[in-house]
């Protein structure tokens, strides 16, 4: 194996580490911090991974993007990228800003009434 | 005639789409006063489950349907020459129209209860196009025949039902919201990550396509071990159970009723993805038996353990909630035997068919008598203004439709013979006993301990000498009993009728079920 | 603006004299950016949602300079949910005329009416008058997007401005589309 190989499969390999690295980083934040906000942070982070999970599949070597009005005069119209993956990120982002927005909005309600963000002490539901 | 004709072909998506367009006129229609609004949302839903019926008579006489977005055929030829099926479609069969009845009896109740139940509220229009917006989301992910459009619907379920969760700040609601959703979120994020791992490998989105194109490779059971727990963490099955009761309790109770069918959705997208997109890779692989004892499990811990946790509760609507969970149970483990048995077929025609049926129709069973029981609990809320058990007492004397609608969804849930909790209790308890006499045995206790919770609640909520405190209660308002009334009506039908019940549309939806090859066979032609 | 002043004291969430003036300036330039990403959604990477969420926070930057209590003086909660609901039922509305093939057809593509010019193949320079009903979809959810991401915002910004809780429910900002 060459130098050569390493380095393609360290390319091609990269996106899909850095996803598994989002995730776990995602829901190590959500399991072990306290603060509501850093909870919310690591869904954010999680939704991150999965969005990149989605786009890196989308990417086909010597594609163009799939954009008439962008691309070079003669490219191949074969040679265009699919253009569904992005389609599904750009949904996928659009519900992470709303549940983003929704679990900000609630998390403002809960430190008016507790006066904290720690979810040790915001404990009435429970049992 | 020609209109009928109209209806009748676009039924699938007007199912949908009347809700999801009175939603956004809500707001407009609020402006002429609150009476209109209330009427105008009841009559969406009701017009869409006439659309129901409609498709429902159809499909029962002629097979499953197909409806297709944009264009009338769902696949497109490449200039590789490919054709893929790449439309977002929709098919509904059996098991998708016997889910909306669910849905939208439950809403019709729920969206009459709340004319009176959220009289003391402001910020009305909102409230009701949230409503809408869930039942849009239930209805579309028991609908569509697109993966990727069930996860689309999963989140907006999950938003709109979190944000009614939380929508009237008071007490803990803000908490039990934020539990809600965060479960959802991550949950819909598994859901997004599986489906990633399925596009990648076989380029299709479609339900039908992808399951006559799966290998079971590594990766595929990858893929349906993160679906699995994706749904799971939603639907309320016990190791991921604790977010229910948070988000049960705080709700207001014709939402809490909203959201036991929200479960089922998710309940329904469980058995979708394990029985049509690998039902045919599973039987192939001789791994039926593994994916049906992990549901077998999930539902017995779910049924002991909700009821272990529901036996100490005093807070009102905290035991009806670990009771939804105990019921889970009880669908998960008649569906977990026919799963497990599904590739045996002298096996399948001796229990599983039996199982699935029991487990399927504990499915409306549960959400009728559950969601009823939920809406008194709420109305004793109302009257008294706290869910503490030991608060109560004495509300029989003063609320008798409230307490006559308590006894018949009480005996419905502890499986008391006449009613239909028992009739769909029975076929699991037989079914189950062929399959293991064990898992029968732990099912007829948790129902024991069901019957002996629920006579604590009444004894303690409508028994005894009235209180002092509650000297002014009265009935609960007209437009509340209407609304437990649907429900209860309901329940009495299948409590009289329950063959009928099971014949015309439990068994439909467990053949779509058991027939996968059927159902790839409307999109995929001769696969 | 005397009034907003009088009823926060000194407690002012307004910034400086030369953030505002700026604010000014760039809103005129963000707006069009934002409006432009709506309109041309057929043809380049955008479309209603990210042209919305561009608008909004040009509309976000305002909120930043002024505080939510001048802004919401000018355009009241109300005003953001009716806009919000028409932009949802532009995007409905439009699916369901479609239905006398199905929904979502798209009735006016190659039609050589409105938006109906037939789209070159290949690379080409790009033709505003294409695309059948996406562009108007693409208003729809844009329209729906402003009004309900600067709803959230004011909302969120006028709750942690005022001290007393008040009873409010929250922005909804869900849309299928895709």
């Amino acid at each position: 194996m060459n130098a050569e190989t390493i380095l393609e499969l360290i390319y091609a390999y990269t996106p899909f580490a850095c996803v598994a690295a989002l995730i776990i980083l995602g829901l190590y934040c959500c399991i072990v911090r306290r603060n509501i906000i850093k909870i919310i942070l690591g869904v954010s982070v999680i939704e991150s991974g999965a969005n990149l999970f989605l786009i890196a599949h989308g990417y086909r070597t010597g594609s163009v993007a799939p954009i008439y009005t962008l691309s070079p005069s003669d490219t191949n119209p074969l040679n265009y990228a699919l253009p569904i993956p992005q389609a599904l990120t750009l949904t996928s982002i659009v519900i992470g800003v709303a549940v983003a927005a929704l679990m900000l909005s609630l998390a403002i309600h809960i430190y008016r009434k507790y006066g904290t963000l720690d979810v040790r002490k915001i404990t009435k539901l429970k049992g | 005639m020609q209109f009928v004709e109209f209806i009748s072909t676009h039924a699938p998506i007007l199912i949908l789409a009347i809700p999801l367009i009175c939603a956004f006129l809500t707001p407009l229609v609020s402006r002429i006063s609150d009476k209109a609004r209330n009427i105008f949302v009841t009559c969406a839903i009701a017009l869409s489950l006439a659309t129901a019926v409609l498709l429902a008579l159809d499909i029962y006489a002629n097979g499953a349907r197909t409806y297709v977005f944009g264009a009338t055929s769902p696949g497109i030829v490449l200039p590789s020459g490919m054709n893929l099926p790449i439309r977002i479609m929709y098919e509904v069969d059996g098991m998708s129209i016997f889910m909306v009845f669910i849905s939208l009896i439950v809403a019709l109740g729920a969206s009459i209860y709340s004319w009176a139940a959220t009289d003391k509220y402001t910020g009305k229009d909102r409230y009701y196009t949230l409503l809408l917006l869930m039942v849009v989301g239930m209805l579309g992910m028991e609908l569509t025949g697109d993966i990727f459009n069930m996860f689309v619907f999963f989140e907006i379920l999950s938003i709109s039902s979190s944000a009614l969760t939380a929508y009237y700040i008071e007490g803990d609601s803000a908490e039990g919201g934020l539990k809600y959703m965060l479960l959802s979120a991550i949950g819909g994020l598994f859901v997004l990550i599986a489906i990633t791992l399925l596009y990648s490998q076989y380029n299709v989105l479609n339900m039908a396509a992808l399951a006559s194109s799966i290998q079971y490779t590594t990766l595929d059971i990858v893929a349906l071990g993160i679906l699995m727990t994706g749904f799971v963490m939603k639907c309320g099955a016990v190791p991921l159970h604790m977010v229910t009761p948070d988000a049960y309790t705080v709700s207001p109770a014709n939402i809490t009723a909203m959201l036991v069918t929200a479960s089922q959705a998710c309940l329904y997208a469980l058995f979708r993805v394990s029985f049509t997109l690998f039902g045919k890779s599973i039987i192939e692989n001789m791994t039926y038996g593994t994916v049906g004892i992990i549901l077998i499990v999930i539902g017995v811990l779910s049924m002991f353990v909700g009821v272990t946790m529901a036996l100490p509760q005093h807070d009102v609507k905290r035991l009806m909630a670990y009771h939804a969970v105990s019921q889970t149970g009880y669908m998960l483990l008649g569906v977990g035997v026919g799963l497990a048995v599904m590739g045996d077929s002298s096996q399948m025609d001796a229990f599983g068919y039996k199982a699935m049926e029991g487990g399927i129709f504990h499915i409306i069973n549960h959400a009728m008598y559950k969601g009823l029981l939920f809406l008194t609990a709420g109305a004793m809320l109302y009257m008294t203004g706290t869910r503490d058990l030991n608060k109560m007492g004495g509300l029989g004397h003063k609320m008798p439709w409230t307490a006559g609608f308590f006894i018949i969804g009480a005996l419905a849930i502890s499986g008391v013979p006449p009613m239909n909790g028992f009739a769909s209790k029975l076929l699991i308890y037989e079914s189950v006993y062929q399959f293991s006499p064990l898992l029968s045995i732990i099912a007829m206790v948790v129902s024991i301990l069901t019957l002996a919770s629920f006579v604590k609640v009444f004894h303690s909520a409508f028994m005894g000498p009235q209180l002092s405190d509650y000297r002014n209660a009265k009935e609960v308002p007209k437009s509340m009993i209407v609304g437990m009334c649907v429900l209860a009506a309901v329940i009495v039908v299948f409590s009289l009728f329950p063959d009928w019940a099971v014949k015309t549309i439990v068994d439909p939806a467990v053949d779509a079920l058991l027939n996968n090859a059927g159902y790839v066979h409307n999109v995929v032609g001769g696969a | 603006m005397v009034k907003a002043d009088a009823v926060q004291g000194e407690s002012s969430m307004r910034m400086s004299k030369i953030v505002r003036t700026i604010a000014d300036v760039m809103f005129p330039f963000a707006m069009v950016f934002g409006i432009y990403v709506i309109l041309h959604g057929h043809l380049t990477p955008g479309g209603g949602f990210q042209g919305g969420a561009a608008t909004a926070s040009a509309l976000a930057m305002l909120l930043v300079a002024y505080g939510s209590i001048d802004i919401l003086h000018r355009i009241s909660e109300h005003k953001l949910t009716i806009l919000e609901c028409a932009g949802a039922l532009i995007f409905a509305g439009t699916a369901a005329i479609g239905l006398f093939r199905t929904f979502f057809y798209n009735f006016l593509a190659n039609t050589g009416s409105l938006f109906g010019t037939y789209p070159g193949y290949g690379p080409n320079g790009g033709d505003l008058n294409t695309g059948g009903v996406l562009p108007i979809m693409n208003i729809g959810v844009g329209l729906c997007v402003i009004a309900g991401l600067f709803a959230i915002l004011v909302i969120m910004a006028y709750a942690t401005t005022v001290k007393e809780p008040e009873e409010k429910g929250n922005g909804d900002e869900t849309k299928g589309g895709h």
